[in-house]
């Protein structure tokens, strides 16, 4: 499964295309979808809604980007995947679309990301989170992103958290 | 956790087809009933293996910003700051990184240009420079942790 960037710059062009069923939809669906056989019927029925229109509006919010995919979002602690790391990494901003794509489709990367260089503190603009089951993983699949990169990489750190200082799901509200 | 709840956390990491009955073909791939997948998914998300399962949400595609922020805090006020950065309502999740740029937190707005006013808000409030860090282009997002 990958993202789908066309989706979401059309989804940003349309502007606020949300309206206020899609918006109830969002909100009851937020924590999570109905473990039921039929989902978005129970959620239909919850919110008054009929459940082909329910079906449809979810289909088109994911058509536009608004919903990604319809998933199971894993705790990467209880899997055993205790150690992740920030790499970032400063490379050609001509080369920086094929190679965040490269990079962006290893198993253990998520969350891939071109940012702006604050020099001369921060030179780096790829970021890449780096996921392992100890910091031996995460550190050869560091170099192992290195030896992808090769010469168009000028340097590249990789940033552990110490700490979560806070963790809150996103919310919009009703 | 046995090779069938591995397996529905493998699989269920991509995409659901959204469709009246999107269990039916997973179930049945797993060679299990749509009840036993629904049961072991409860117990999964109970069990706090799954953090969540439902639709994953993109901000930016509600109208809303996202940013990620960095600052470089003095070691002796840090907890100040980070209680100082919590407090807004706007800040989603903050990290202590070991870094000379020491805490990592993402803005998530509603209203794109909230996102730079709550920015100068902490600036004010802590005194730290906030080093803004939008995203500029997206390769990919989520995670494909295998079992």
């Amino acid at each position: 499964m990958t993202g789908n960037p066309q989706a979401t710059n059309k989804a940003q062009q349309d502007g606020q295309s949300l309206d206020a069923i899609d918006r109830q939809i969002i909100v009851a669906t937020q924590s999570g979808l109905p473990l039921v056989a039929e989902p978005f019927a129970a959620l239909a029925e919850q919110l008054g809604l009929g459940s082909d229109e329910v079906l449809q509006r979810v289909a088109d919010m994911q058509a536009c980007g608004i919903i990604r995919r319809i998933a199971a979002v894993p705790n990467h602690y209880a899997l055993g995947y205790t150690v992740n790391g920030m790499s970032v990494w400063n490379v050609s901003d001509e080369n920086i679309t094929e190679l965040g794509r490269l990079i962006g489709s290893l198993d253990y990367v998520s969350h891939c990301y071109q940012r702006p260089r604050h020099l001369p503190l921060w030179p780096y603009n790829l970021f890449a989170m780096v996921h392992g089951r100890s910091s031996v993983d995460v550190v050869a699949r560091v170099s192992t992103i290195a030896n992808l990169l090769g010469e168009h990489c000028r340097g590249h750190e990789v940033l552990y958290s110490k700490r979560i200082l806070k963790k809150t799901g996103l919310r919009i509200k009703a | 956790m046995d090779s069938i709840d591995a397996a529905i956390v493998n699989r269920l990491q991509e995409g659901l087809p959204v469709c009246a009955r999107p269990f039916d073909a997973v179930a049945a791939t797993l060679g299990i009933s749509v009840d036993e997948l629904l049961s072991r998914l409860q117990r999964l998300l109970d069990d706090k293996v799954l953090t969540r399962f439902g639709p994953m949400f993109n901000a930016e595609s509600m109208g809303g910003a996202l940013s990620l922020c960095a600052m470089q805090v003095p070691a002796d006020r840090y907890d100040e700051v980070a209680g100082q950065v919590n407090a807004f309502p706007e800040v989603a999740h903050n990290y202590e990184r070991e870094h000379l740029l020491n805490m990592w937190f993402v803005i998530a707005t509603e209203q794109p240009q909230q996102a730079g006013i709550v920015i100068s808000q902490i600036e004010q409030a802590t005194g730290c420079r906030v080093y803004d860090m939008p995203k500029q282009q997206e390769f990919y997002i989520g995670l494909k942790l295998a079992v």
